[in-house]
């Protein structure tokens, strides 16, 4: 497999992320678009790393941190949902207009 | 300086006079010093300034009395002058002479001051503006000193100014009264007319000079420069018309009866020591000129002199007002002074003047207190008062034998010294009609003093004497009355002649004045037939005193009434004229020329504050700044509602935003 094809993959999961993001309602889902975009953003690290072959394996690094960081950033993410939805009776995300004008 | 002087033929010898002389300038400055004090801190004082005022003339009269003793033991000359400007060839000088006539001059200016000032402080109990009183009052004596003091012709008419501005304050002092502020304009006025004169002669002698001191303009006019010598008598006769105008000769006489219109004091200081003889003073000072170059013009001053003391003291016989028959009688007795330094009589003027100053101060402030006393200037309205008011009484007598010239008393020797130099220069017709001025004199007071202290009293305000702080001056200067002529008694003791004799410059012909017993003899007896005769006319129906007026001549007294109608004459002839025509043009270029520039420039100034206002400010400046406000504000309030809080839309705009960055990245790199 060539790089090529690993970066469209990445490429595909990214906008299948984004997409998610933007059309999900409810915010479970959205995070779970999230999840999708980042493991995208792993996936070139990691195809990156193993088509440049460097010596200090960054990319593998940084999979590893985007990985860590991405379940604390879920962990506290379902506590603000469960937080909404105890006060709203509600987790969409279109109801969610606290923060504006 | 030149320590010996030539007087006559003989040499006396003087002094610089040391540290007296030289700081002889606290003289003028203690009094400005003073009047400043009384303007700043007056209303705070006990007595309203006054006492500032006595104390500065107390220290005026203890440092003259000093100097008068220096120059009568040692005779002092000491001149002394700083260069305030440099203006082109003319220097302006500041400076102070203490010899013979400024020392006599202090010390008559310091104890009239003294004394009137004291009195002042009695009589000006309770009145208005009494520390402006004062501040005036002190100025006034000051400006007199600077005149005295000054060592050449351009200090002298700072000084001359200032007196006349003083006069013009204090005569004006009531001025709630339109003819008392109108007897000051009068002064002021008639003076101003007189002062053109000076001020041309100075120029005219200064330049000619070259310096405007007196000693070089009479070092020049005794050495017979010829730089001065045709200009010495337009020069001199400039600056006797001066001294016309200050001294009050006719013409110019008309101005010093009307000064009467200020307090009391007032009248006494002017009339003594200060304005009055500072128009003698100048002819004494510029003697030398008229002695030797201006020789020419000295029967002028013989005439000028002879018809004021004759035509002011027939004025004085038909006057009601107290005040003003002393008025009239202090024109008299200058116009005696005027004629006798025309006719060469250095020593009698000057001895006129001294004598003349202690008497005529002490009449108007016994005048004074009798009208405090009465609450009239009207001498109808007197009449007894000599029970109720013995010290003023005395006082008045003093002053009144001293004035008529009866022996001993002081007038008595200036006044037949005066005489007896008329006839012996030759100035016979003068000197009869000094005799004939002796006898005016005696009747005109006569009658002054039987209408006020004689009879029975006729008005009806409760009469008591004057308080001590008036009284005690009105006592000494009784006094003054009757010793002050004892100084020059020609051939027993000639002091007075000694001390006005030292001076710096050389007079060309200064004798003293010789004794004349024929002249005197004349003189005594027309002023003793002058007394008898206002006796019988205003004494012997004393009770009365209602026939007093059967003297009535019937041409004559209203003629001397109207003052020859001269002030009719100067309303006619100058004022009228000015008023009219001048008047009218003044007042036509002030309203349609100088107010119409003044309110064009009003309405123009609207114009332009509206246009600012309404226009530039309200509709511009105000206008941008909302505008801009307004804007911000609109589009803060369409921007806002960007943030709709929807997080999903934000995404999307930030997905928008990276998009529309990586492909303008693509498409630039």
């Amino acid at each position: 497999m060539t790089l090529v094809q690993y970066l469209i993959l990445g490429a595909l999961m990214f906008s299948l992320g984004v997409y998610g993001l933007l059309i999900r309602r409810n915010a479970v889902m959205v995070l779970l678009a999230i999840e999708l975009m980042l493991n995208a953003v792993n996936l070139n690290l990691i195809a990156f790393e193993a088509a440049l072959r460097t010596s200090f394996a960054g990319g593998q690094v940084f999979a590893i941190f985007v990985i860590s960081v991405a379940a604390a950033e879920v962990g506290i993410g379902l506590a603000i949902v469960l937080l909404i939805f105890r006060n709203r009776r509600s987790a969409n995300v279109d109801e969610l207009d606290l923060m504006r004008w | 300086m030149i320590p010996q002087i030539l007087a006559s033929e003989e040499i006396v010898h003087a002094t610089t006079g040391g540290w007296l002389a030289q700081w002889a300038w606290l003289i003028v400055v203690v009094p400005f010093a003073a009047m400043l004090a009384i303007i700043f801190f007056g209303k705070r004082m006990p007595r309203e300034g006054g006492e500032i005022a006595v104390g500065a003339m107390g220290f005026v009269f203890v440092y003259a009395a000093v100097l008068l003793i220096l120059n009568i033991t040692q005779g002092v000359v000491y001149e002394h002058s700083i260069q305030v400007a440099q203006i082109g060839s003319v220097t302006v000088e500041w400076g102070w002479v203490v010899d013979g006539l400024s020392t006599m001059m202090y010390f008559v200016v310091g104890t009239l001051s003294f004394l009137v000032f004291t009195y002042a402080l009695g009589y000006m109990k309770g009145d208005v503006r009494v520390t402006w009183f004062f501040a005036a009052f002190t100025f006034f004596a000051g400006s007199m000193l600077v005149l005295v003091s000054a060592p050449n012709l351009i200090q002298l008419i700072v000084g001359w100014e200032g007196v006349g501005i003083a006069s013009y304050l204090l005569i004006g002092h009531y001025w709630e009264q339109k003819e008392n502020s109108s007897a000051g304009m009068k002064a002021f006025y008639t003076n101003k007319v007189a002062d053109i004169g000076l001020i041309i002669g100075a120029i005219i002698l200064g330049t000619a000079v070259g310096s405007f001191r007196y000693s070089s303009i009479l070092d020049a006019a005794t050495a017979n420069a010829a730089v001065l010598r045709p200009v010495a008598v337009l020069g001199g006769v400039l600056l006797f018309i001066g001294a016309m105008g200050k001294s009050a000769q006719f013409p110019f006489h008309v101005w010093l009866p009307d000064a009467m219109a200020g307090p009391t004091p007032v009248s006494s200081l002017m009339h003594a020591a200060t304005m009055v003889t500072a128009g003698v003073y100048l002819i004494a000072r510029m003697y030398p000129l008229y002695a030797g170059m201006a020789a020419d013009m000295r029967v002028l001053i013989v005439v000028i002199g002879t018809i004021t003391l004759l035509i002011a003291g027939l004025l004085a016989i038909v006057q009601d007002d107290l005040k003003r028959v002393l008025a009239y009688s202090t024109v008299s007795q200058l116009g005696y002074m005027v004629a006798a330094l025309g006719a060469g009589g250095y020593t009698a003027g000057l001895f006129h003047l001294w004598t003349h100053a202690f008497f005529k101060g002490l009449l108007f402030l016994t005048a004074g207190s009798v009208i405090h006393a009465v609450h009239s200037n009207n001498m109808s309205d007197m009449g007894g008062l000599r029970k109720k008011m013995p010290v003023t009484f005395w006082s008045f007598t003093s002053a009144t034998l001293a004035l008529v010239a009866i022996i001993p008393f002081a007038g008595f020797f200036s006044k037949d010294e005066i005489l007896a130099t008329l006839g012996q220069n030759g100035y016979r017709a003068a000197m009869w009609v000094g005799i004939l001025g002796a006898f005016i004199t005696a009747f005109y007071m006569g009658r002054a003093m039987f209408l006020t202290f004689f009879g029975t009293y006729k008005g009806d305000a409760h009469v008591h004497e004057s308080p001590a702080v008036m009284a005690v001056p009105m006592a000494i200067l009784g006094v003054a009355a009757l010793v002050a002529g004892w100084v020059n008694i020609p051939g027993i003791y000639e002091g007075f002649h000694e001390w006005v004799g030292v001076r710096a410059i050389t007079f060309p012909s200064f004798a003293p004045e010789a004794f004349d017993v024929p002249v005197m003899l004349t003189g005594l007896g027309f002023a003793l037939a002058g007394l008898i005769i206002a006796y019988f006319f205003y004494y012997a129906d004393a009770d009365t005193q209602v026939a007093r007026d059967r003297v009535r001549i019937p041409v004559l007294w209203p003629f001397l009434e109207h003052k020859y109608y001269l002030d009719d004459l100067y309303l006619a002839m100058l004022v009228n004229p000015i008023k009219g025509p001048i008047a009218r043009a003044v007042d036509w270029s002030n309203s349609y020329i100088i107010d119409g520039v003044v309110n064009g420039a009003g309405v123009l100034a609207r114009l332009i504050s509206r246009f600012v206002y309404g226009d530039l400010d309200q509709k511009g400046i105000d206008l941008a700044v909302n505008t801009a406000a307004i804007v911000t504000g609109s589009a803060g309030g369409r921007v806002r509602r960007l943030q709709t809080g929807k997080v999903q839309q934000y995404a999307a705009m930030t997905l928008v935003g990276v998009a529309l960055l990586v492909i303008a990245i693509v498409i630039f790199t």
